[in-house]
Parts: C-alpha cells; sequence; structure tokens
C-alpha cells in the first residue's frame, strides 16, 4: 500500500499547485499509515525533487525522460498509472491545475479508480471505501462523493490547503515506465506566457475591478495596488467584452475560476455569474459606491465609497503598512 | 468529418440551489433546465462550423431521460444534424462517459467535442474519461481547433498563458471559452430540428464508481464587516492582524 502524488515540473521547477498535491497525498498516507510516495515526469534535478521530503514525501519516482517536456494527457496517463500500481498505490492525488484536470479522470479510468474532481478537504476513511468533499453548483454549495472502489484518484483544489514545510529530503529513485513513440500523441509548437505577471490561477492575492471604473484609462491605481501587494489582477465579464481588459483576466462562471486568499473587488456588482468565479476566495473586499450592490452579501470587508477615491487611499495606507514591518 | 459533441443538461444559472431529503438530493422544484452553456455556445458550434466548412456531420449525444428531449432539439435546431439520447439517469461521471465511449466504438469519429466542465458538479471529467476508454488523444480547455489533412492545430490554456500543439485525429477535445461565438437558433433550424433523427437507446450496463452521500449550502455568510472610507487604514489593519491574509 502507498499513496502516490504526480508532482508536475516546470522549467525544472516544482509548481506550486503539486507541493500542496505532494502535501495532501502525505497527510492522506499518515492517515492510512503508509508511505507518500511521488512520481516526477520530466527534467528536474535530484536536489530539487529532493525537498518534497520537506511536505512528507519518502520517495519521489523520476522519469527524466525529456519526452515528458511537455504535457501530453496519453502519456502522462500510462507512466502515472504505471508508477501507481508499481508503487502498490491505493491512492492517487493529483492537482486540480490545468494539467491535473485532464490527467486525473484518464488515470482513474485506467486504474479503474473511483475519483473526485476539486476536493477541498483531506478524505475520511471508512473501511474499504472513503469520502470527500468538493464544491458543486460552481462553488454555491458543497458535495461529499463517497468513492465506492479499492484504488482511488483525487484532484485536489488549489488553495485548499496550506502545506506545513518540515525537514527532510525525499529519496529520489529512477522510475523508467516503457515509453513507445506513439504513445506521446501532441507536438508541442509553442506556447505564449503571459509575462511578468502572476498568473491568475496561481495568485494567492488578487485585486479585480468592474464597470464601476468607468473606463479603462482608470486602470492605473488597481494595477499599482495589485503591484504593491503582489496580487494578480482579474476583472468581471462585462469590462473584458468590452474591451477595457483582456479576456484571460475575466473571472466567472464563464471565465476562471479561482481561490485566492484575498479577492478585492472594486466596482464590480457582485452578478450571481461572477461570483460563481470567486466565492471559494477565503477573504472577499468589496468596494462599491451602492450599499445595495450584491456584491456586499458576499464580503467579509466592504468600504462603501468612491474607487477613484478610496483605491488611492488604500495603497497609501499598505505603502504605510509594508514600511512599518 | 463526423464529429461527435457529448452534451449536458444542468439547472440555469439563476436557479436558486437547495436540497431534499435530509440534504440528500438537489431539489429540481421550480427550476429551469438548459444546455451546459459550454457545449451549447463552444463545443457545438465549433462542431458546426468544421462541418460547414469540410463537409460531414455533427452529432450530439446526451445521457439522460426523456425530459430531456428540449435541449436535445435546441442542439439540432443549432445545427446537430442528428442525436442520440442514453435512456438514464446520468449520477455518475464514470457512467455517462462509458455510454459515451460504448456509442463512439460503433460510429468511428474522426472527433469528439465534449465541453470543459458543467456549470453544476464542474468536474472537467467526462471528456478525459471517454478519451481513456478510446484509448484516444485529448487536449482539453481548449480555445482554438483548426484542422487540417486530419491533423487538429489546438490553442489551449496552461498556467499563465497559452501553449500550441498539434494533434493527429481521431482524439477528443474539451472546449472552453473563445472557441467559437454562440449561435441563435433561428425559425428555418427551429422547425428543421423537429424533423432531424433522434434515436434513443438503452444504456450499458456500467457501474457506478462513485456516490454522492450529501449535499451542503455553505453556512449563513459572515457579515460583511463595514470600513469607513475615511478611515481606510482600518481595512488594512482588520486584513493584516484579524484576518491574516496580507
Ligand atoms: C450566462 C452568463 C454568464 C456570465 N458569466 C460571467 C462571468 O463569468 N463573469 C462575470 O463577471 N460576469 C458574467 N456575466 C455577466 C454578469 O451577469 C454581470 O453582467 C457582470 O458581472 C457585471 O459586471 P460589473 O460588475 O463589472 O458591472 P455592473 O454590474 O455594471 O456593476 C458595476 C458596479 O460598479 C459600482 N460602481 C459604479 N461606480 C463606482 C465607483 N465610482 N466606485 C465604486 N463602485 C462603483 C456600481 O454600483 C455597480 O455595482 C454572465 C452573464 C450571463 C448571462
Ligand atoms: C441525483 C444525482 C446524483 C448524482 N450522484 C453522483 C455521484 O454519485 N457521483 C458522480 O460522479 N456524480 C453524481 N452526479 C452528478 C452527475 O452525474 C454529473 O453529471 C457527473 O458527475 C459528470 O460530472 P459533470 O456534470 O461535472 O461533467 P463534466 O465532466 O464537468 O462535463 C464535461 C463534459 O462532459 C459532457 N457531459 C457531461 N454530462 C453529460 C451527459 N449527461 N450526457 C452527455 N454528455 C455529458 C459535456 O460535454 C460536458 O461539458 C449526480 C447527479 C444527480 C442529478
Amino acid at each position: 500500500m502507498a499513496v502516490l502524488s504526480f508532482v508536475e515540473v516546470s522549467q525544472g521547477k516544482i509548481k506550486k499547485a503539486s507541493v500542496e498535491a505532494a502535501y495532501y497525498g502525505s497527510k492522506v498516507a499518515e492517515g492510512l499509515g503508509t508511505d507518500s510516495i511521488a512520481v516526477v515526469l520530466g527534467t528536474a534535478s535530484a536536489e530539487e525533487l529532493a525537498t518534497l521530503g520537506t511536505v512528507g514525501v519518502k520517495k519521489v519516482l523520476h522519469a527524466s525522460d525529456a519526452r515528458f517536456n511537455n504535457f501530453d494527457s496519453k502519456a502522462f496517463t500510462k507512466a502515472v498509472s504505471e508508477a501507481a500500481n508499481g508503487a502498490g498505490a491505493t491512492v492517487v492525488v493529483l492537482s486540480f491545475n490545468q494539467n491535473g484536470k485532464l490527467l486525473a479522470p484518464r488515470i482513474c479510468v485506467r486504474l479503474k479508480a473511483a475519483y473526485v474532481p476539486g476536493a477541498v478537504e483531506l478524505p475520511v476513511f471508512n473501511g474499504a471505501s472513503a469520502t470527500v468533499k468538493k464544491n458543486v453548483f460552481s462553488g454555491k454549495a458543497t458535495a461529499e462523493y463517497q468513492l465506492n472502489t479499492e484504488k482511488k484518484v483525487i484532484a485536489v483544489n488549489p488553495n485548499s490547503l496550506s502545506p506545513v514545510r518540515g525537514a527532510g529530503a525525499a529519496a529520489v529513485e529512477t522510475f523508467a515506465p516503457e515509453m513507445a513513440d506513439t504513445d506521446f500523441a501532441s507536438v508541442v509548437k509553442g506556447a505564449d506566457l503571459i509575462v511578468g505577471e502572476i498568473p491568475l490561477s496561481e495568485a494567492e492575492l488578487v485585486v479585480s475591478a468592474g464597470r464601476g471604473m468607468k473606463g479603462p484609462e482608470n486602470w492605473g491605481p488597481i494595477e499599482e495596488l495589485a503591484k504593491l501587494l503582489g496580487a494578480a489582477t482579474a476583472c468581471s465579464r462585462a469590462v473584458a467584452d468590452v474591451d477595457w481588459r483582456p479576456h484571460h483576466e475575466h473571472v466567472g462562471q464563464t471565465g476562471l475560476t479561482i481561490r485566492p486568499n484575498l479577492y478585492i473587488a472594486v466596482g464590480i456588482s457582485g452578478a450571481i455569474q461572477h461570483l460563481a468565479g470567486v466565492n471559494g476566495s477565503k477573504v472577499i473586499v468589496v468596494i462599491n459606491t451602492d450599499p445595495e450592490a450584491p456584491f456586499f452579501k458576499a464580503a467579509d470587508y466592504g468600504i462603501i465609497g468612491d474607487a477613484a477615491v478610496v483605491v488611492p487611499k488604500l495603497i497609501e495606507e499598505f505603502k504605510k503598512q509594508k514600511a512599518a514591518h | 468529418m463526423k464529429i461527435l459533441v457529448p452534451i449536458a443538461k444542468v439547472p440555469d444559472t439563476t436557479s436558486k440551489i437547495a436540497f431534499v431529503d435530509n440534504n440528500t438530493k438537489f431539489n429540481p422544484d421550480g427550476v429551469t433546465f438548459i444546455m451546459n452553456p459550454t457545449d451549447e455556445w463552444y463545443a457545438l458550434v465549433r462542431a458546426i462550423e468544421l462541418k460547414e466548412k469540410q463537409g460531414g456531420e455533427v452529432v450530439v449525444i446526451h445521457v439522460g431521460l426523456a425530459d430531456s428531449e428540449q435541449i436535445i432539439r435546441k442542439a439540432l435546431a443549432i445545427g446537430a444534424d442528428k442525436a442520440v439520447r442514453v435512456d438514464a439517469d446520468p449520477t455518475d461521471a464514470y457512467f455517462i462517459a462509458a455510454q459515451i465511449a460504448a456509442h463512439a466504438k460503433t460510429e468511428n469519429y474522426d472527433l469528439i467535442i465534449a465541453g470543459k466542465e458543467t456549470i453544476d458538479y464542474n468536474s472537467y471529467e467526462v471528456g478525459g474519461m471517454v478519451a481513456e476508454l478510446l484509448d484516444l488523444p485529448c487536449v482539453a480547455l481548449v480555445q482554438k481547433l483548426e484542422i487540417e489533412n486530419g491533423v487538429a492545430t489546438i490553442k489551449r490554456e496552461i498556467e499563465g498563458g497559452t501553449e500550441t500543439v498539434e494533434v493527429k485525429l481521431p482524439m477528443v477535445v474539451c472546449a472552453q471559452k473563445e472557441l467559437a461565438e454562440a449561435r441563435i437558433p433561428n425559425m428555418k433550424g427551429i422547425m428543421g430540428a423537429r424533423t432531424k433523427p433522434l434515436t434513443v437507446v438503452p444504456a450499458d450496463a456500467t457501474e457506478k464508481l462513485t456516490t454522492i452521500t450529501s449535499y451542503h449550502l455553505p453556512d449563513k455568510a459572515n457579515e460583511c464587516k463595514y470600513v469607513s472610507p475615511d478611515n481606510v487604514g482600518e481595512l488594512v489593519r482588520l486584513l493584516h492582524e484579524e484576518a491574516k491574509v496580507v
């Protein structure tokens, strides 16, 4: 028995979302009294991989085959499943991030394992079965999924739990799954990365704004506040639709779903379709001139006021706070 | 080119979410059901566009009971050529995927375009499961899809940007926003939809791998704490000391 987590590397570095998955895997392993193992596909240094020990991973199975440097769902499914079978894993944990969202359901079919997509808490075991909580109805409710099979696959929602780092280094072992060239179905032609900005899907802090800003020329303070906090910027669909902001910033039911620690919404009314993408945020701050704006019902902190006045003040106060600490 | 589009039925986005029977069942009272927006706006429309350009056929498949007829007819009105309904209550993703895969095995589709997720269970899983059951390549979170000489050129979302990949057909694609512009069915489409073939087939026996045991609505949301616009420093203090997020 073992718990296997799939850890993604990008440019040789472990992804933050995968650290959470490995930590989650270690917690499950601890509960079951078994070992936490990780599998890594693609180029990475042994020193980098050994750091998984700090989140409880005992052993890392590393397939350094360079063909894994590009994601291919078919090839990755085969390799991770082989690692799971080889390690006798009863639970496989992945991040519910871009690649995990596709990889996990494929692995679950291959292992004939029950799967919970987007777990927000640790599983509760009850004999051979387990229940895991996940968000449903775009964050408006949660459901308990009971996993009925011996093998289980869990994809963890990013930002659901904060890894506590300890001491320790994981042992890194070579893993050589049997891969044919035909297993790799996709040929990567190029990537288009938004540089210099924090990817919204990974951000812990997000500053977001909507139609209350009155025009694209007024986004300066929003960007300044985000930069000061090390936050990503987001927006409502209404402003992306009129090209005040790029579409990749739009959050909500038809845009990105995010779960940052802090979501600051400026001049956004809080339509139900917008809330669907952000109501998993830990803390929500709303700044709006309208005391009746629906967003205040979902907010933890609110300021009823004009964005043009409040945001610059907020920048000043955060600067003061930074200087004091 | 033969394209299959799996479509799901979901509660309308503005539905009141409530549960009954001791929080074990979704309460459908007063809820309007619609075609899953991602399936309707992006997956289906892109399939129709590809057919319009290159010829072929678009088939929609839905796993659900007879009360789904309306959304299936809508898909036909938008421009699908025929429809298949697998007659079963869809209560497990693996079960749903197995039905779609069983149908696809008999039909030799060049392309299957599913939605990335439904707006009720938000699982992002059916497309990937279908691909694995058919041993096909699959790319998800797809924003752009062109087909030329049996090769798909795809733009997909990755962390912090997009990536372009090429994949040989047949394959499965999971669609998301930007893939197409939604189409509204016109009168001709609506009339035509009535006579397009809709085949109802029984479900394959497949076990359910999961069971939802209960649902929960969030505890009454925290009362919003208001801070005066003249005292913004207080907000910074609360975020630092109370919420501990900055
Ligand atoms: C099927 C469907 C899917 C959708 N998907 C999404 C989605 O994914 N994401 C999304 O965001 N929307 C989505 N929408 C649109 C959504 O319903 C709203 O129309 C949209 O979110 C409104 O954007 P907004 O809050 O920026 O604008 P508005 O609703 O116009 O709100 C502007 C707010 O700014 C406030 N304001 C005005 N002046 C100031 C000022 N000086 N200072 C501070 N506040 C001020 C106003 O009081 C108001 O509350 C969807 C709609 C549909 C029908
Ligand atoms: C009473 C009830 C009980 C349920 N119990 C469970 C349970 O125990 N376990 C469980 O996993 N789920 C359960 N569900 C949820 C339901 O079966 C989900 O539809 C399923 O889990 C798939 O997840 P999803 O809808 O999020 O689809 P996603 O994987 O998010 O959907 C992706 C794409 O797959 C396609 N698709 C999805 N559903 C269908 C369909 N029915 N027909 C054709 N294509 C489709 C669409 O293209 C869609 O865009 C229950 C639902 C109900 C109403």
